[in-house]
């Protein structure tokens, strides 16, 4: 078996290929101890071939496992990944918990890519910390977003400033939902900057944590002047995307 | 490099001791991460261990010993400074330490938050006395390159006196005869401070001397064009980073014998790396020791650096002064000719780099460019761009990075780079 795991800042994704086809696919958070987390989703599993990809991805080494064991970036996998699930990708979005990437593809291989230095405005915990100020669940929060309407312009996509701007619009007397929105849209103009910045083309594959949000999804598919499966392209399981690319890395070679 | 025999001269310095030995510790170990874990390295590289190693210690003793001889010591931020009359007056004329974090806080007291880190590391280099260079100096030149660095020095000026030269900002008749009144100012000014006349025998000399030191270095960068590199971009780029201190006769000296060996593996197809390694150029702002940050990241992504489009570089060796002029006059003007041929981004326009970055890459076989901008430095970010489209017309591909001494995003770049790599495979 061959076995891509991502490991992220807020989750770990383990996927298992025998013969190109996925055998596994699992998922559990990062916390604070990722090695004991990586050897959980690894339990009773003998890969062939390990291969390591996102943050963490040098972790692997430490797993002390009787495997040949390689790494490749985030960018390579989302890449793979997305062209797999997805063979007319032309870019790929991945917004994951800690950052951003854009990626343009050709022929199926990253070309170009941009994504977010040192800090994680605009990514997947920019939404988890946002949604706390309105206690609201993560998976519920674009839900949320998507009751709100004319939604106040946000300017920060700075997560801490951005509470600070949240809480004085409340104390403004917006709506929340409307709030909430504007913090989405905030993201979604970020996000289109840097598609741009790679040269854009569609179909767009949104991968990563973030595609789970319905409103982000919507908001983005406008801004590209796309619809949902017409250009914007969703996997079924985004969050797996970059584990899949890991594992397609040793199982198409 | 904490060797306490040179303890007395320290203080005599008046360097915070404590401080100053806490970042020698810190440079020896990040050399020794860097440097001394490399595999298959040169025998040349001796000399850049014990330069490295000394570059407190021996190099600061010959230059108080050149004082006890009555020399002047003249330190520099920039290569726009003309060194050849600095040693036509018997001056030693050294860079000057920005190139590690140090004494930030205190350099926030003279500087905004968002200055680059190389002036806001010279700056607390010498607020929190660790540089022996800047202790040393009989006189320091500081230059109006960018908007930050000039007024840097003016705040600068208040605790270490500092001449200004002006550089111009463009490349027109007037400007070269702006930058020619300036040269001579500072020949006016060197002589003042030796209490020596230059007489055109000197002048010779002092052209001579730098450009077989850049010669020198011209070939090093020509032999790096092999497949498979001879030198890792490391130790090619500390080459050029020890070229701003150490003696420039014993330099040239050393960097041909190292060019001799180099010659010797091209030869025998013996390399620092196998022939299919990714080769990359970098481009852009300078590195000043110890700033090794970029260059290791991308060595130890599986890359392989064969040139460095930089002051600490091609920019500063590419042209050499023409040495036919027999009278002050004609050497005066070689020297303004060569230096203004200077392709720094503080020109504008400055288009001449952009056919350099791609001519380079050429020369230098590179699979790729990345560019590098230290944060805050608009003229190198602004060609970041400008770069990116000369370089995608001819098909080359690049990389944009922007960072500073910090290491807090080191894991990030090692993403990117890797990633870059990747795509050149």
């Amino acid at each position: 078996m061959i076995v891509g795991l991502d490991i992220g800042s807020r989750s770990i994704e383990l996927v298992g290929m025998k013969n190109r086809v996925v055998v596994r696919a699992e998922r559990v958070p990062t916390t604070f101890d990722p090695l004991s987390q990586c050897g959980k989703l690894l339990e009773g599993l003998r890969p062939d071939i390990l291969v390591g990809t996102g943050y963490g991805r040098n972790l692997i080494e430490r797993l002390a496992l009787n495997c040949e064991c390689t790494v490749i970036t985030e960018i390579k996998a989302h890449a793979l990944g997305a062209g797999h699930l997805f063979p007319e990708a032309a870019t790929v979005l991945d917004i994951g918990g800690q950052d951003t990437k854009a990626i343009a593809l050709s022929n199926g291989k990253a070309v170009k890519f941009e994504m977010n230095d040192r800090c994680a405005a605009g990514t997947g915990k920019f939404l988890e910390y946002t949604a706390g100020v309105f206690q609201i669940p993560i998976e519920e929060f674009g839900q949320y977003a998507l009751k709100g309407e004319n939604p106040p312009e946000i300017s920060s996509i700075c997560t801490v400033f951005a509470e600070t701007e949240a809480t004085s619009l409340m104390a403004r007397g917006e709506q929340p939902e409307s709030i909430a929105l504007g913090l989405h849209k905030a993201i979604i103009k970020r996000t289109v900057n840097m598609l741009n910045r790679v040269g854009l083309r569609l179909p767009l594959v949104f991968s990563g944590g973030v595609a789970n949000n319905p409103c982000v999804r919507s908001l983005l598919a406008s801004a590209i002047d796309a619809r949902e499966n017409e250009g914007l392209l969703i996997p079924d399981s985004p969050d797996m995307v970059g584990a899949l690319g890991a594992a397609l890395h040793r199982a198409n070679s | 490099m904490t060797d306490s025999a040179h303890r007395e001269m320290w203080e005599k310095l008046d360097l915070d001791l404590e401080a100053h030995n806490a970042l020698l510790e810190v440079l020896g170990k990040f050399y020794g991460d860097i440097y001394m874990s490399q595999q298959n390295r040169l025998q040349g590289a001796e000399y850049l261990d014990f330069v490295l190693s000394e570059i407190h210690g021996l190099r600061i003793k010959e230059l108080r010993e050149a004082q006890a001889e009555g020399r002047k010591v003249v330190g520099t931020f920039c290569v726009f400074v003309p060194e050849e009359i600095t040693l036509a007056a018997d001056a030693v004329h050294v860079g000057l330490c920005a190139g590690a974090e140090a004494g930030t806080e205190l350099a926030e007291q003279l500087v905004p938050r968002n200055t680059c880190a190389l002036i806001k590391s010279f700056i607390g280099f010498k607020m929190a006395k660790l540089c022996p260079y800047t202790e040393s100096c009989d006189m320091i030149v500081g230059e109006t390159t960018c908007d930050g660095k000039k007024k840097a020095y003016e705040a600068f000026n208040e605790i270490a006196p500092t001449y200004i030269m002006e550089v111009p900002q463009t490349k027109t008749g007037a400007a070269r005869a702006l930058w020619k009144s300036e040269v001579l100012r500072y020949l006016a000014e060197i002589e003042k401070l030796t209490g020596r006349t230059i007489t055109p025998e000197k002048l010779k000399q002092g052209i001579r001397t730098v450009n077989a030191k850049r010669q020198a270095l011209q070939r090093l960068t020509a032999l790096r064009a092999a497949n498979p590199a001879p030198i890792s971009g490391r130790d090619a780029l500390l080459v050029n980073q020890i070229s701003f201190y150490d003696d420039p006769a014993r330099f040239t000296a050393k960097i041909n014998e190292l060019c001799d060996e180099l010659e010797k593996r091209i030869e025998a197809k013996d390399g620092i790396a196998p022939a299919k390694t990714p080769r990359l150029l970098l481009s852009g702002c300078p590195m000043a020791v110890p700033n090794w940050k970029l260059p290791y990241v991308v060595e130890s992504a599986g890359a392989v650096i064969v040139g460095e489009e930089s002051c600490i570089g091609t920019r500063n060796t590419r042209d050499l002064v023409d040495e036919s002029g027999e009278t002050m006059d004609e050497m005066i003007d070689a020297l303004v000719d060569r230096y203004l041929r200077i392709d720094c981004a503080c020109f504008t326009p400055n288009s001449e780099r952009l056919d350099n970055v791609a001519e380079l890459a050429k020369a230098t076989h590179a699979d790729g460019v990345i560019h590098y901008s230290l944060l805050f430095c608009q003229p190198y970010s602004h060609e970041a761009l400008k770069v990116d489209k000369t370089l995608a017309a001819e098909g080359i591909p690049m990389l944009s990075i922007e960072t500073d001494y910090s290491m807090e995003d080191v894991e990030q770049l090692k993403t990117r780079v890797e990633a870059f790599v990747e795509t050149l495979a």
